[in-house]
């Protein structure tokens, strides 16, 4: 657990940088979120985000295929929006829970 | 006569049929299971066949044997289950009505889904050990193989058996040893996870035993296409491993059945309550095994710790109570590690696996994430107690939810 600042907002992270109370995400958030990681938000990356977070709040789980089959971007797309392993990036940007591989 | 008709007659189907009809009134209650096929696979052993420990015969037997008296055990091939009016339609034209139905359809392993998978070297130098055929192809090749880049590699979850692309590796490693040829063979093992295994402490102590046994791990990589011509798999993000002899688990999905009764997300697995295993969808059908989408592993163990959940939640919906019984999301899993080892993991959908002795606190005598002769005798045993006790629906002594007891909770 750690505290960390984003965007002048004092954000409470877990062990692997997550935010622990989503409900302080802003769209400023994540972009500075983002910027530690050399990512620079385009539109694009912000439609992939609300497809995330409209999913993660219907309960439904969160794979690489489902967003390649959403219509917003293909496998690919993702990739190269959220570069290495897309789906941790992009849940840690957009201020969700870090998905659970459930094996 | 009321109805209960279980679609699959595998490994969770087969145990539904025998609870089913102990617990149900032959008088009242009619059970009908259905399959497509007469043999019964032991799939954990498909993992042994390509090293020779296992051959065919190991690993087959005729699913009557399996059936108990007053099941009526029907062979066709499902066309789709209309949920809406509670029928399950053959190809054949035979229509099954139900009050209950249990789908127990499984998950396959679906080569055609990856790109330049099954093409021209599929079974050349490409394998499966995931089937039969993909097993013994692989036991071929092995035998004559001199060396080169094996890699192992996992398409996408989630695959039934989690542990198995591991053991494999493991297996690999003592095999080629033990032929002599280990400094010409270079093991390496890709997976779309970002470690060996998914919680910490048991990617850890796998982590540990790759490296140990110089098994290269490339994480977070997630296949996108096989190229036969130059044998490369290439990630979604533009990365390449070269191989000259390629094992894979191919992309899993549930039966095509599902797709076709509209019953599936997109990967054809039902959706189901991960604790009373019921249909989210409808109250008459309840799903055992590989098919649902639980968050828990695809694996035999958890079709028979959460069968007992369901049979008591079946039981209590058919004489119109609320369900009472709750499945924890128990699996536990043994992990061959070669050389006569193995390790063990037991866990559920809240406690990753951790430390100690299983069953019994202190005496064990399985040790838990340990590495021991003793557990791969355990695994060695489990056929026997999948064929004579598992199956047929014998008590085995160990809870059914994940206990605590002998555990170090550190």
């Amino acid at each position: 657990m750690s505290q960390k600042t984003y965007a002048g907002v004092v954000l409470e992270l877990n062990d692997e940088g997550y935010m622990l109370d989503k409900k302080q995400w802003t769209k400023d958030i994540a972009k500075a979120i983002a910027q530690e990681e050399n990512i620079e938000l385009t539109d694009k990356h912000f439609e992939v985000i609300e497809f995330l977070r409209d999913r993660v709040s219907k309960g439904e789980g969160l794979t690489i295929r489902s967003i390649g089959k959403s219509g917003i971007v293909d496998i690919k797309g993702f990739y190269g929006l959220f570069p290495g392993a897309p789906l941790k990036l992009a849940t840690r940007i957009g201020g969700l829970p870090k998905p659970v591989s459930c094996v | 006569m009321k109805k209960i008709v279980i679609v699959g007659a595998g490994t969770a189907g087969t145990m539904m049929a025998n609870k089913l009809r102990k617990s149900l009134s032959k008088k009242e209650w009619e059970i009908t299971i259905l399959d497509k096929y007469k043999t019964h696979y032991y799939q954990p052993g498909f993992l042994f066949i390509p090293f020779g420990t296992y051959t065919l015969k190991d690993v087959v037997k005729q699913k009557d044997v399996f059936i108990p008296d007053g099941v009526n055990l029907i062979y066709g091939d499902v066309d789709r289950i209309d949920a809406a009016q509670n029928k399950v339609l053959l190809s054949d034209g035979k229509v099954f009505n139900y009050d209950f139905l249990v789908i127990a359809t499984g998950c396959q392993t679906r080569p055609e889904e990856t790109p330049g998978l099954k093409e021209e070297n599929w079974y050349k130098n490409i394998f499966d050990f995931y089937t039969i055929e993909g097993a013994l192809a692989l036991h071929e090749f092995f035998k004559n193989w001199q060396g080169g880049r094996l890699v192992m590699t996992i398409t996408e979850l989630p695959f039934k058996c989690p542990v198995a692309p591991l053991e494999f590796v493991f297996l690999a490693d003592a095999y080629f040893t033990k032929r002599g040829i280990r400094d010409k063979v270079e093991i390496i093992f890709t997976t779309p996870m970002s470690g060996a295994f998914t919680k910490p402490k048991a990617t850890a102590m796998l982590g540990k035993l790759l490296s140990e046994k110089n098994i290269k791990l490339i994480p977070d990589f997630y296949v996108e296409s096989i190229d036969n011509e130059n044998n490369i798999i290439r990630s979604y993000d533009g990365k390449e491993v070269a191989f000259d002899c390629l094992t894979i688990v191919p992309v899993n999905m549930g039966d095509e059945v599902i797709a076709r009764s509209g019953l599936g997300d997109d990967l054809n697995f039902v959706p189901t309550d991960k604790h009373t295993l019921r249909s989210v969808a409808f109250e008459n059908i309840f799903v055992l095994g590989d098919a649902s989408n639980i968050p828990a592993s695809k694996a035999g163990s958890v079709a028979h710790f959460s069968s007992e959940a369901l049979i008591g939640n079946i039981l209590e919906v058919i004489n119109g109570k609320p369900m009472t019984h709750s499945f924890d999301g128990h699996a536990n899993c043994y992990i061959e590690t070669g050389f006569g080892k193995a390790s063990l993991i037991d866990f559920n959908y809240v406690t990753e696996p951790l430390s100690g002795k299983y069953p019994v606190p202190l005496i064990g005598p399985f040790s838990l994430l340990g590495n021991s002769c003793i557990n791969h005798l355990g695994k060695l045993a489990f056929k026997t107690m999948y064929w004579e006790f598992l199956l047929k629906d014998r008590k085995l002594p160990v809870s059914n939810n994940m206990s605590m007891a002998g555990k170090n909770k550190d």
